[in-house]
């Protein structure tokens, strides 16, 4: 049986839908993280150091207890603890929030790789696959339909949460926050203090990002292990809307766009490959010169971003 | 006492105070390792400054470090946060390339000094396209010049492993060499290359250009508030992107200077975080183009000092990497500071 074969020029199609769905789910996580900062009127450009500490504790968890899961949760407090970091710094009167950012993505990398170094050769348990593939015959299709439950974790709480950003007080408050600081002084609510729980909420998803990259694909700790997934996600985020459904898309865009490469290469086309490889960041780029405008804030947007001032 | 000075003597006093504050974290962190944090100390500061050896490799080091924080601190002084070092001095190096193999026969005199112009001027007009979305399109300029470092980096891979490879070199892709002739030797008495004067001489005008000129004043005016700029009728447009194009053009510059002072062709060994480390000299420098040259020495000397601590205590080469987060991290927090010390405002002078 060659069915790999047959099937011709859709081999590569479906395979980079399979490298899309797994290559996603970091950007989704990212994303979504990063949507509740930025909805509380940060950014925080330092996810990528986040992303980076997220691989590297999950890692060391999952090795040391012998569950994956529990080192995805380990993951996520840590970059809860980045995130604190980052609020916490950002609250100083006369300090930058991306420039904060740049600090911690520098400090994240460096204390990923440190801590890491003791960790490039055990083996720890990965995250388990959903084998939504079964019914086929076709291999290509099969490995292409092993989705982990990561990223229908992320898929099914992305509409939750924007039920709760829209419906529920706690949505409200962070609008508010992000919307106008004056208005919810005025009311009652502190700013850093809000600001300081949706960024440890967006380190969280972070960090559980990260915890994907080393538990689940490519699955090992690795020092050259995240290529930008936090950065980019930061304007995956404004593709998004601020929107959690549509970063669920706009993760499998760039998911995508990661995946085109790596899939042509696989075929024997390997001329092109490095320019194919930079292809989310021309796309994310695209996306950000379609998405801004001098003569209005983007459409959206929180107000209290530093982007609009 | 005039108010520059006493806002000079602030800013040197926080500056130092925070760096050393990051010290005794770092020191903490190492001695949560199980490690000495004297002995530590004590190590870096020999791979760093203790020995010719390691001065020289601390000087090395710092040269390419000035010229990437100017690209941070020149387009800063008009109000722009540009973090796109990195993917300049790779453009720089590529059209340093370029140029070297287009002058091929030509007298080195002459061509030398093409070479690093090409350089300056690749890593200018890179930078200046990020500046330009932000004038025209209103795209963030920090985001797009990060985007950007990810960019040139694919198209130096794409262009060293195909269209520009020379194929007599199998141990890793490198684009054509530039001719021997064309290499800049080294400071006579010393093992450290002319980068160095370059990334001081940078520095010196850069100073000059921005705190002593009509276009740096403009430049200022504009960083400290648009509106303003605006109203006095400054051509905005035209500064903003002469700014990110000088800083642009001085990252290109390191990147010319690395392929005729080390390595003589492009490839991924451009690659090694200068421009990156750039920004932390350009934050800790309070964008101050003048304070970029010693501050470039200690984070060069932090750099120098990696293969010392790795070899001395077996630590990870990212402890140098921890150590320049930590001090990015204090020294921003440092800022909360100003005009809070007071024994460092400027105070009346009691009447004689």
């Amino acid at each position: 049986m060659n069915t790999g074969t047959d099937i011709g020029g859709w081999s590569v199609v479906i395979a980079v839908l399979g490298a899309a769905l797994r290559v996603s789910t970091p950007y989704l996580f990212v994303s979504l993280g990063e949507t509740i900062t930025e909805l509380s009127g940060r950014i925080n450009l330092g996810l990528e150091g986040t992303l980076i500490m997220g691989a590297v504790s999950g890692y060391a968890i999952s090795y040391a207890t012998g569950s994956p899961w529990l080192g995805v949760l380990g993951a996520g407090a840590t970059g809860a603890a980045f995130g604190l970091l980052h609020a916490g710094l950002c609250s100083l009167p006369r300090v930058n929030d991306i420039a904060v950012g740049v600090a911690l993505f520098i400090l994240g990398t460096g204390l990923g790789i440190y801590l890491g170094k003791p960790l490039i050769h055990p083996v720890a348990p990965r995250l388990p696959d959903i084998h939504f593939g079964a019914w086929s015959n076709l291999p290509s299709l099969r490995a292409a339909l092993d989705i982990n439950a990561l990223f229908i974790i992320g898929v099914v709480l992305a509409p939750i949460m924007l039920w709760m950003l829209r419906n529920t007080r706690w949505g409200l408050i962070l609008r508010t926050v992000g919307d106008s600081a004056d208005a919810a002084r005025a009311l009652g609510y502190s700013i850093n203090g809000v600001r300081a729980i949706a960024t440890a909420l967006g380190g969280f998803f972070a960090g559980i990002g990260g915890a994907f990259l080393s538990l689940y694909y490519p699955g090992s700790w690795t020092e050259g292990l995240s290529s930008g997934q936090g950065l980019m996600a930061v304007t995956l985020v404004i593709f998004a809307r601020w929107n959690p459904v549509n970063c669920v898309y706009a993760a499998l865009l760039f998911g995508g766009a990661t995946a085109v490469g790596p899939a042509l290469q696989a075929i024997g086309y390997g001329g092109d490959y490095y320019l194919f490889g930079a292809a989310p960041y021309v796309l994310t780029l695209i996306l950000l010169i379609r998405s801004s405008s001098t003569r209005h804030r983007m459409f959206g947007a929180p107000s209290e971003l530093t982007f609009n001032k | 006492m005039g108010a520059a000075y006493w806002r000079g003597l602030e800013a040197m006093t926080l500056t130092v105070a925070a760096v050393l504050a990051a010290l005794l974290l770092f020191g903490i962190f190492v001695a949560f390792d199980g490690l000495n944090p004297v002995d530590v100390y004590r190590v870096l500061y020999l791979g760093a400054f203790g020995t010719s050896f390691s001065i020289e490799s601390t000087l090395t080091r710092a040269a390419p470090l000035m010229l990437t924080a100017l690209c941070v601190a020149i387009p800063a002084r008009a109000g722009l946060l540009i973090i796109g070092g990195e993917g300049a001095l790779v453009l720089g190096g590529i059209t340093a390339v370029l140029a070297g193999v287009a002058l091929a026969g030509s007298p080195p005199g002459i061509a030398i000094p093409l070479i690093l112009v090409a350089g300056a001027a690749g890593g200018a007009a890179w930078i200046a396209i990020p500046a330009g979305l932000r004038q025209f399109r209103g795209v963030n300029e920090t985001i797009s010049t990060l985007l950007f470092n990810y960019i040139a980096i694919a198209l130096l891979n794409h262009l060293v492993s195909g269209p520009m490879r020379d194929y007599a070199q199998t141990l890793k892709p490198t684009s054509w060499p530039i001719e021997p002739a064309f290499m800049i030797g080294t400071i006579p008495g010393t093992n450290v290359n002319w980068g160095l004067a370059c990334g001081i001489v940078a520095c010196l005008v850069a100073y000059v250009a921005l705190r002593r000129t009509t276009l740096g004043f403009a430049m200022g005016i504009l960083g400290g508030n648009l509106r303003a700029a605006q109203m006095t009728g400054l051509p905005v447009a035209r500064l903003v992107l002469i700014a990110a194009a000088l800083g642009g053009a001085a990252a290109g510059l390191a990147g010319a200077v690395e392929i005729v002072a080390v390595h003589g062709a492009a490839s991924v060994s451009l690659v090694v975080g200068y421009g990156y480390a750039g920004i932390l000299v350009a934050f800790i420098a309070r964008q101050n183009p003048l304070a970029v040259i010693p501050v470039a020495l200690l984070v060069g000397g932090i750099s120098a000092s990696g293969g010392l601590l790795q070899r001395r205590f077996a630590m990870p080469d990212a402890a140098t990497t921890v150590l320049e987060g930590c001090i990015f991290v204090v020294v921003l927090a440092s800022n909360a500071l100003y005009g809070r010390i007071r024994l460092l405002q400027p105070r009346a002078v009691a009447p004689a």
